[in-house]
C-alpha cells in the first residue's frame, strides 16, 4: 500500500478535524486566487493588453488626465486641438525624424477622436471617430468583434456591449445626444445605431462611437470662423490672407439654428457660438477642415523606437502633447495600484500561513493519540522513515488537497462573480485565466507542508515502539 | 526456521538511574515450525524477550540468531526490514489500525516489508480466518472474536518464519480463545512457520507440548 495513501486513510479516520484545516487551507488560497484574478483583471484594464496605441496625441496638461480621458473615458478633454494637427503637423513632425522619407514609414495608423458629448439615455460617452477606429486592434492582439455594419455615414454610431445591454439598444435603434456642457441642452441630431461591438472589457463597452463627420455635423460642433483663425495661429499654424477668407466664406450663410451658449466643456469653442442656420436635418454639407477639432489622436507607430522619438518630437513644439499612454498608467499601477495588490496578497498569503499553522497543530496534537498506531506500524515492520514519510505525507496531503480545493474554489468565485462584475462594472472577467504566480502556490504549499509536518513526523520518527505498545 | 538465543542480557535504566536487569538468558532455542508456549509471572520479561527478539527492543549483549541471520547485528533499519518480512507479530489487545479495513490492515503488513501488496493472498488468509464477508468492515465493526483473527491474518501476510503471540487470547472470552488458539496453531502448522506463544492461562498452555516457564532459563538476577 502506497504511503499516500495510507497518510489519506489516517487522515480519513479523522474526517472532521482533517476537513476542517484542509478547508482552512482552501479558503486561505480562495482568497489568494481571487486577488491574484483581480490583479490580473485589473492588470488587463489598466496596462497594455487595454491600449492598443503608441502614442496619444492631445491638448498639453495632465499626461494622466489625457489617457484616462481617451483611453479610459474618465473624465473630459482639457481643450481640443485643430484639425490641422492631424493632417499637417504629425505627418511634418513624422518627416522631420532622421531616415523618415514618408510619414508611414514611422506612424502604422492615426485616428482622431473627438469627445465631450453623452447620450439622452444613460449618458454614455459619445466618440466621434473614423470607421477605421474599429478595424485596427483595440488592445495588443485584439480586434473588435461586432454585429451589425460600421458607421460609415455621417449619422452612422456603432455602440459597446454595455451601452447596448443597459440601454436595450440594437442595430437600427436611434439616439440622441446631450451637448457637453452644463446646460443639459440635447442636440436635436439622431444618430441610428448601424453596428454593436462584443464586449471587450475596456472602456469601449461603455462608449458610444458615432461617425466623426456626423459629430462635427451637430449644430455648434464646429469651431466659429474667427475663433478658428486663430486657434489655428497660436498653435502656430500658417494662415494665410487666402486661407482665412476662405473659413469666412466656407462659414457664410451656414443655416445653424439658434444653439449659444451650450458651454460645451472638451469643445472650445462651443460656446456662443451664434451660428445660424445650421442644417438639423441630414441634408449634410462638408464642414471645413480648418473648423474641424479634434480632442486626441490615437497614433500607432511601427516600431517602439519610433514612438519615443516621435512623441519628443512632437512635445518640443506646438500646444499638443504626446504620451505614451501605457507608460502613464504603469506608473499609476506601480504607485497605487500595485501596492494595494502587494498588501492585498500579502494579507491573503498571512491567511494561508495561518491555515497551515492550523495544520500543524492538528497534525501535532494528534500525535499523542496516535502514538500506539504508529509503534503497531513500526511493530509491522514500518521503519522510522517511513512513519515520518506518513506524517509527512498528511500534512502534504492536507496542504495540496486544501490548495487544490481552494484554487477550484477561488476560480468558481470568478465564474459566479464575473456576470456580476461585468452587469454591475462592465468589466469582462476571464473565470479561466490563470495568473502565473498560481503556478508558485503549490511549490509554496509543498514547502509549508514539509514545514507543518516535520516536527509531528519527528515525534512519530522519535516514537518507541515498546513503551508505546505497553501503555 | 530455527531461533536460537546465546547469552542475552537486557536491562532498563530506572527513574532514578538504577540499572534494572530484566532478561539474563543463557540458551534457548527453537526448532523448525516447532510450536513453543512460554509462561511466567507479569513483569518477568516475556514481552521483553518477545519484542528483542523481534527486533523491536535492543538487547544489551548476547545474540538472537534466526535462521542464520543475529538480530541483535543488525541495524535498526535492517531489523525493520527483518521483522517485516520474516517476522510475524500478535498483540494482546489485536493492535488493528482504526483506519484501515480488515483486508487493508492484512495488506499494510505485506506493504512495509517493500513487498507488493498481495490482494489475492490477503483475501485467502481473511478467508482462512473465517472472514471472507468481513473484508471491508473497520476494525470498530468487528467483534473482539473477528478482530483478533485479522491479527492473525496480519501476522502470516508476509508468509513469516516466526509468529511470535504476545498473550493472543488474553481479551477474549473462553469460547474465542478456543478458536483463535487452534487458529494460530492451524495456521503455524500449514505454513510451516515456528511459533512462540506467552500466555498465562494454563488452559492455553496446556494444549502444547512444549511448555517453557521464563524463570526456568531467565535469571536477571544473576547478570548483576
Amino acid at each position: 500500500m502506497n504511503l499516500l495513501v495510507i497518510a489519506f486513510k489516517s487522515l480519513r479516520q479523522r474526517a472532521l478535524s482533517s476537513s476542517l484545516t484542509a478547508l482552512s487551507v482552501a479558503l486561505g488560497i480562495m482568497l489568494v486566487v481571487s486577488v491574484l484574478v483581480i490583479k490580473s483583471v485589473v492588470d488587463d484594464t489598466f496596462t497594455q493588453r487595454s491600449v492598443g496605441v503608441s502614442l496619444l496625441v492631445g491638448p498639453r496638461g495632465s499626461d494622466l488626465g489625457n489617457v484616462l480621458s481617451a483611453v479610459y473615458r474618465i473624465g473630459k478633454p482639457s481643450e481640443n486641438l485643430p484639425w490641422r494637427v492631424l493632417t499637417e503637423d504629425l505627418p511634418g513632425r513624422a518627416m522631420r525624424l532622421t531616415g523618415v522619407k514618408d510619414p508611414s514609414d514611422i506612424i502604422e495608423w492615426a485616428i482622431p477622436m473627438t469627445m465631450g458629448d453623452v447620450t439622452e439615455e444613460g449618458t454614455f460617452p459619445v466618440v466621434g471617430t473614423t470607421p477605421k477606429y474599429f478595424k485596427v486592434e483595440y488592445a495588443s492582439g485584439q480586434k473588435f468583434r461586432k454585429k451589425g455594419e460600421l458607421p460609415v455615414n455621417p449619422f452612422d454610431a456603432m455602440i459597446g456591449s454595455r451601452v447596448a445591454r443597459e440601454n436595450g439598444w440594437d442595430v437600427g435603434s436611434q439616439f440622441s445626444l446631450i451637448h457637453g456642457g452644463a446646460d443639459g441642452h440635447v442636440h436635436d441630431e439622431k444618430f441610428t445605431i448601424t453596428g454593436v461591438l462584443a464586449p471587450t472589457g475596456t472602456a469601449n463597452d461603455g462608449t458610444v462611437f458615432v461617425n466623426i463627420e456626423g459629430f462635427f455635423l451637430i449644430s455648434g460642433h464646429e469651431k466659429p470662423p474667427e475663433e478658428a483663425i486663430q486657434r489655428l495661429k497660436d498653435f502656430g499654424f500658417e494662415v494665410s490672407a487666402e486661407q482665412e477668407a476662405a473659413i469666412r466664406e466656407a462659414t457664410s450663410g451656414h443655416d445653424h439654428a439658434s444653439h449659444d451658449d451650450h458651454g460645451h466643456e472638451g469643445h472650445e469653442g462651443h460656446d456662443d457660438h451664434g451660428h445660424e442656420g445650421h442644417d438639423h436635418g441630414h441634408a449634410h454639407h462638408g464642414i471645413p477642415d480648418d473648423l474641424k477639432e479634434v480632442s486626441f489622436i490615437l497614433v500607432r507607430t511601427k516600431t517602439s523606437l519610433g514612438s519615443i522619438m516621435l512623441a519628443s518630437e512632437i512635445n518640443e513644439g506646438m500646444r499638443a502633447q504626446a504620451v505614451n499612454p501605457i507608460q502613464v498608467i504603469s506608473k499609476l499601477m506601480k504607485l497605487f495600484v500595485g501596492n494595494t495588490q502587494k498588501l492585498l496578497l500579502f494579507l491573503t498569503g498571512l491567511i494561508v500561513v495561518v491555515a497551515g499553522i492550523g495544520i500543524f497543530v492538528s497534525i501535532y496534537n494528534s500525535m499523542s493519540d496516535r502514538k500506539r498506531e504508529i509503534a503497531i506500524m513500526r511493530a509491522l515492520g514500518a521503519s522510522r522513515v517511513t512513519v515520518f514519510s506518513i506524517i509527512l505525507g498528511e500534512s502534504l496531503l492536507l496542504c495540496v488537497g486544501g490548495g487544490t480545493l481552494g484554487l477550484l474554489m477561488g476560480h468558481g468565485l470568478v465564474v459566479i462573480a464575473a456576470p456580476l462584475v461585468e452587469s454591475q462594472a462592465g468589466i469582462v472577467v476571464n473565470p479561466w485565466s490563470f495568473d502565473a504566480m498560481e503556478l508558485v502556490l503549490f511549490p509554496i504549499l509543498i514547502g509549508m507542508a514539509t514545514l507543518v509536518g516535520f516536527l509531528p513526523g519527528l515525534t512519530a520518527y522519535r516514537t518507541d515502539v515498546a513503551d508505546a505498545l505497553s501503555d | 526456521m530455527s531461533l536460537s538465543i546465546r547469552n542475552l542480557k537486557k536491562s532498563y535504566i530506572e527513574p532514578g538511574g538504577r540499572r534494572l536487569p530484566i532478561l539474563n538468558v543463557d540458551s534457548f532455542d527453537i526448532a523448525d515450525a516447532e510450536q513453543v508456549v512460554l509462561i511466567g509471572s507479569s513483569g518477568g520479561g516475556k514481552t521483553t524477550l518477545l519484542n528483542v527478539i523481534a527486533g523491536v527492543t535492543t538487547a544489551d549483549s548476547g545474540q538472537v540468531v534466526i535462521d542464520g541471520t543475529d538480530v541483535t547485528k543488525l541495524p535498526e533499519a535492517g531489523r525493520d526490514r527483518f521483522r517485516a518480512l520474516r517476522i510475524g507479530y500478535v498483540f494482546q489487545t489485536f493492535n488493528l489500525l482504526p483506519a484501515f479495513t480488515a483486508l487493508e490492515n492484512v495488506l499494510l503488513g505485506m506493504s512495509f516489508g517493500g513487498c507488493k501488496a498481495d490482494r489475492p493472498h490477503a483475501r485467502e488468509l481473511l478467508k482462512r480466518v473465517g472472514l471472507e464477508h468481513r473484508l471491508n468492515h473497520r476494525p470498530t465493526k468487528l467483534s473482539v472474536g473477528e478482530q483478533q483473527r485479522v491479527a492473525v491474518a496480519r501476522a502470516l501476510a508476509n508468509r513469516p518464519s516466526l509468529l511470535l503471540a504476545d498473550e493472543p487470547t488474553a481479551n477474549v472470552d473462553t469460547s474465542n480463545q478456543d478458536n483463535i488458539l487452534k487458529l494460530i496453531r492451524e495456521a503455524c502448522t500449514e505454513n510451516g512457520v515456528s511459533l512462540m506463544l506467552v500466555t498465562h492461562s494454563t488452559d492455553v498452555a496446556s494444549q502444547f507440548d512444549r511448555i517453557e516457564k521464563l524463570s526456568d532459563f531467565n535469571r536477571p538476577e544473576a547478570s548483576e
